[in-house]
């Protein structure tokens, strides 16, 4: 008599568990309680019924469940959304790097039929080792939906109609020439090292301007001058890596949730901190789920006072600090954070949210910056681009950066805008994208799928999705991952690159680049910049006002676009809530049975309280964006003031 | 008769209010700690050596020389874990000693302790007896109450905590590595080894596991010293211990006695095997132990003699069966329990007890077909040794004996149900419905 169970049973909503498949190697278990430190699973009963059971009252929802269904020797743990849908030996693999961010992770990518059909972890043991999130493992169908973009469209009589690709390179064309210098390039995060290459360059050389900026989110000057200083054209030696993150004695996290916003440098730090007694400190308002795994010690911090904190910490060469992107809108916290890694000799490294955020800073996607480091003010560094390039001379204005794009254009400054994948929820004021999007004169746009902006657009291009077309990813570590081709069609899309390449022909300004392959071989060449670095700008001053102070970090599954199409994963993000001390809840009259309402200047939007211990008083936690709702919809940025309101649930 | 009988261990069984340590100390208990603590702590385990004293759980090691074996130089605590989770089927030697006479385990662990130089002991007691966790609960709380733990015993300026920790009843915890897991709040499933818990056992630490009646063997060998220990039992298997006889006795129970007593002279003390009787089989010490024949009723109950004949000492459980009793019955219930406890960790032990279970139930139902001997021993084969406990060895044990000594038995299951060869009312020492098999 064989041992047969009710099949299967739901782990969480993605992973599925087929009982008698098992073979009780202890192989999840170990898994969850070793590495990601999740244990939301365990062996129960024992003998012939023992078996993989699940927390009574929590599902697995677990941001690295996923690892487990690759990690099953026999197939028992199964994912909702691959299960049964092909053979393995049906399947084509291919080597690629994950989009979703700056991480870096390996992954093996199979497909069939043209469709990707699943996504493992490679094996990388410098990167990922072997691990990666469920959002790298799962996220990969957002374009198949109904808005993938398969045509040109031109406006015409106010609305967008499909074109031809010649009809719509002559209407950019014509738009782009009417605005002459006076135009605006804003690249998004999800563009390849050589696509955003492409847009520096073209900005530079075909439209003569330095008015590009691959920021897409809340962004200020400081940070664009400590990027210039400190991070922009170095290569993999020179900065941390995991492995140097591994070996270190101490770890400094500023404005940084590794669980949250960096899935792969929380394992890396949870290896060390289990095998190696790293410890680990940041500065966070509270001690989140992710520094109580990794033993963190926290040092209370209210958005804002990062730089008071940093300037009292002693560290020495052993130590690393790793400073996340939403530092930009906390002024003096990157100035603090330079001047405590110059003070002390800790290793500093600069980790954006975006997989393309390094590559576009190396390829020079900042108003100040050239491609290698390059500063624009610098005239010996536009001479040697210049060079390469074959131009004549480069423009040697400063540029506008996306915050002084969007003013430009609000005043009429700037005729024109090129714009490629940014979504106005990620930016400080959803609001001001949009209607800089419909102010300005004439706005082309560089899609995979029918965005807020190519919806407002005057053209629109289709470009090619991750999987079908190649490139590289730099990740936090300045460390290239290659892109590979996935699905190869008789008539593959179109490339940024290519687009970008037929339009500077049209305008009279050749691109000299069409490939992903001559515009790394193009970048490779240029190197980094040997010569004086720019120096950093001052910190804005902070902003002033009553009432709590906003902090706030995005989750790692919160609706955002790159989820869309798997239900499953959304179903194990977990709940939006916010959060407040008890003595901040006291002070406004809410319990965890109302919902507190954030009152700011664009509005009031609520969430479910919930009161957590240690938090520092007088701040409010929410989270960036859940579904159906973002911060950039109320113009929220950490460091801002609101007031509390409440009511019952 | 009764000259036969040494009682030391089992000596104040009788007293009034045993447990308790007024009565204990009346009867010279406590004295044996004074006289260790003013011996240095190799002094104390050289007197154990001398003594000759083997593990009582089982396995027969030498405890003086398990406790030489923890090492000197580990910067870790030294912890000393008293196996007490007593659940082997017939074994019932050390719960009454811990009714009677808890304070004897207390005396052997504080000597222990000292010997080994630890300061933090453990009692894992099987987690159903709650009267017995009670009592010993009770004794440590006296003990410490007299300053017999606690910080600076006696004036000796040595420190001692014991712990009693009860077991969540399974019998998989009474194994030592699967003792230690527990013990450390895990679930409870044998580790490999090496490393062996003298080396790295609880929380990665040296540490010395030994039986309750190992430990309790402590204290009278220290007060009368290693030659008066080493003058009872045989050559190689020195000193008393206790014997535990139940099944178609007249009077089954426990008998303290020395080493290399046999059979034939324990059912004599027993009054024998029930009226009208005759032996049929036995074991030696407990279920896990290979079963012996009539043949073996002189054959000394020490470790020698025992593995002489192959068959372990085991617990000293004499489960003795008459000729009313099926092989083949008893053979199933045993490896039904088996099946139920084992932990699940090993392949070989979790699924071939499963299979064995269903193997069995077709002898027993005279459902068995031509080879299903040959299948049973071929199961038994890729159980044995091929798991990381002894568990597994034993749950097969059992059935490869049973075949030995009553092949015939077992192929009368190719035909006939063995409640029709041997009708199960007859062989119950209790009244039992009509027709019922069980």
């Amino acid at each position: 008599m064989k041992r047969t169970f009710p099949k299967p049973i739901s782990i969480s909503a993605q992973i599925l568990l087929d009982r008698e498949r098992c073979v009780l190697c202890a192989r999840c278990t170990r898994f969850s309680e070793q590495i990601s430190g999740d244990p939301f699973i365990a062996l129960v009963e024992r003998g012939a019924l023992q078996q993989v059971g699940k927390y009574a009252d929590d599902p697995y929802n677990s941001y690295f469940s996923g690892n487990v269904v690759q990690i099953c020797p026999v197939g028992a743990l199964t994912s909702a959304s691959y299960r049964f849908q092909s053979r393995p030996f049906d399947l084509v693999s291919t080597d690629s790097t994950c989009e979703h961010c700056a991480g870096g992770c390996q992954l093996r990518v199979d497909h069939r039929h043209f469709q990707v059909k699943r996504r493992l972890a490679g094996d990388a043991p410098e990167v990922n080792e072997e691990w990666n999130c469920d959002k790298g493992r799962f996220a990969f169908v957002s374009g198949r939906g109904e808005d993938r973009l398969k045509h040109p469209l031109v406006r015409e009589d106010g609305a967008l109609r499909v074109a031809s690709w010649a009809e719509a390179i002559d209407a950019a064309v014509a738009g782009l020439q009417a605005a002459g210098p006076s135009v605006g390039v804003l690249t998004g995060g999800r563009l390849t090292i050589e696509d955003a290459y492409g847009y520096s360059k073209f900005a530079r050389l075909v439209l003569g301007t330095n008015n590009i900026d691959f920021r897409s989110r809340p962004a200020s000057a400081e940070e664009a001058g400590f990027l210039a200083a400190e991070v922009a054209g170095r290569t993999l030696g020179e900065g941390v890596t995991y492995s140097a993150l591994e070996a270190a004695k101490r770890v400094v996290l500023v404005s940084l949730e590794p669980e949250e916003e960096s899935p792969l440098i929380f394992l890396r730090l949870r290896k060390a901190v289990r095998k190696r007694k790293l410890a680990v400190t940041t500065l966070a308002p509270f001690a989140t789920n992710g520094s109580t795994k990794l033993g963190a010690t926290v040092i209370p911090t209210a958005p804002g006072d990062e730089a008071a904190h940093l300037a009292g910490l002693d560290l020495d060469g052993d130590s690393v600090i790793l400073v996340g992107e939403r530092a930009a809108s906390l002024p003096g916290t990157l100035t603090a954070v330079a001047d405590l890694a110059g003070r002390t000799g800790a290793k500093l490294s600069w980790v954006p949210r975006r997989a393309g955020d390094r590559g576009a800073l190396e390829a020079g996607a900042l108003p100040g910056l050239l491609p290698g480091g390059r500063p624009v003010a610098d005239r010996a560094a536009r001479v040697d681009v210049a060079a390469a390039w074959g131009a004549d001379s480069l423009p040697a204005h400063s540029g506008l950066d996306v915050n002084g794009m969007l003013e430009a254009v609000e005043v009429g400054d700037l005729k024109a805008l090129l714009v490629a994948g940014i979504e106005p929820d990620d930016f400080a004021v959803a609001e001001r994208v949009r209607s800089a999007c419909e102010a300005a004169g004439f706005v082309v746009s560089l899609e995979t799928r029918l965005s807020e902006v190519s919806q407002r657009a005057d053209v629109v291009f289709p470009i090619a999705l991750l999987e079908e077309h190649a490139g590289t990813f730099w990740n936090w570590e300045h460390r290239p991952g290659r892109v590979n081709t996935v699905i190869s069609t008789p008539n593959p899309s179109m490339t940024d690159l290519r687009v970008l390449a037929a339009l500077a022909d049209a305008l009279g300004q050749p691109l000299g680049i069409r490939t992903p392959r001559q515009a790394l071989a193009e970048l490779t060449e240029l190197g980094v910049w040997e010569g004086p670095r720019a120096t950093p700008k001052a910190a804005a001053p902070a902003p002033t006002g009553e009432g709590p102070v906003v902090a706030t970090w995005r989750q790692l599954l919160d609706g955002g676009a790159g989820m869309d199409g798997e239900e499953a994963l959304a179903a194990t993000a977990k709940p939006a809530v916010a959060r407040l001390s008890p003595a901040t809840a006291a002070a406004a009259g809410l319990t965890e049975a109302t919902e507190v309402s954030i009152v700011t200047g664009k509005g009031t939007f609520s969430l479910p309280l919930e009161v957590t211990a240690e938090m520092v008083d007088g701040t409010v936690w929410v989270p960036t964006r859940w579904p159906g709702a973002c911060l950039a919809d109320f113009g929220l940025v950490a460091g801002d003031r609101v007031q509390l309101g409440g009511g019952l649930r | 008769m009764t000259d036969l009988l040494t009682p030391v261990l089992s000596a104040n069984w009788g007293q009034d209010h045993s447990w308790g340590i007024d009565a204990y100390r009346a009867q010279g208990g406590y004295d044996a700690v004074a006289k260790a603590l003013a011996l240095t702590p190799d002094a104390v385990t050289g007197i154990v050596k001398d003594a000759g004293l083997r593990g009582r759980g089982g396995a027969g090691f030498p405890t003086g020389m398990k406790w030489s074996f923890v090492p000197k130089d580990n910067p870790n605590p030294k912890y000393l874990v008293v196996n007490a989770d007593e659940s082997e089927p017939g074994t019932c030697k050390d719960m009454p000693l811990l009714m009677a006479s808890p304070h004897t385990l207390v005396e052997g662990m504080i000597i222990a302790s000292y010997a080994i130089g630890c300061h933090t002991a453990f009692a894992y007691v099987r987690g159903e007896v709650l009267h017995v966790i009670r009592r010993l609960q009770q004794a440590v709380a006296q003990a410490y109450e007299a300053g017999l733990l606690g910080k600076d015993i006696q004036g000796s300026g040595y420190d001692l905590d014991i712990i009693v920790h009860a077991g969540a009843g399974a019998y998989i915890c009474g194994e030592e590595t699967a003792l230690l897991d527990s013990l450390e709040g895990r679930r409870g499933q044998p580790r490999l080894r090496p490393p062996f818990p003298a080396v790295a056992g609880l929380y990665a630490s040296p540490t010395v596991i030994n039986n309750v009646e190992s430990i309790a063997s402590v204290p009278s060998i220290i007060n009368r010293g290693a030659a008066w220990f080493s003058s009872m039992g045989t050559e190689k298997s020195k000193g008393m211990t206790i014997y535990s006889l139940s099944g178609h006795v007249k009077r089954p129970g426990q008998f303290e006695a020395p080493l290399g007593i046999t059979l034939r002279q324990l059912l004599e003390l027993s009054g024998g095997i029930r009226e009208g009787h005759e032996l049929k089989f036995w074991t030696p010490g407990g279920s896990s132990t290979p079963i012996l024949t009539p043949d073996h009723l002189d054959t000394p109950l020490d470790y020698e003699g025992m593995a002489g004949v192959g068959s372990m000492l085991g617990t000293k459980a004499l489960q003795v069966f008459d000729e009313t009793t099926s092989v083949v019955r008893t053979t199933l219930r045993w490896v039904e329990f088996y099946k139920h406890e084992s932990c699940g960790k090993c392949t070989p032990c979790r699924e071939g007890s499963w299979w064995l279970v269903q193997l069995l139930k077709k002898f027993e139902a005279g459902h068995a077909v031509d080879g299903d001997v040959d299948k049973l021993l071929d199961v038994c084969d890729d159980i044995g040794g091929k798991s990381f406990c002894a568990l597994a060895d034993g749950a097969v044990a059992c059935v490869t004996s049973a075949v030995r000594h009553f092949r015939p038995e077992f192929e009368a299951g190719y035909a006939t149900p063995a409640w029709e060869l041997f009708p199960y009312g007859r062989s119950a020492l209790f009244p039992v419905a009509e027709g019922g098999h069980a």
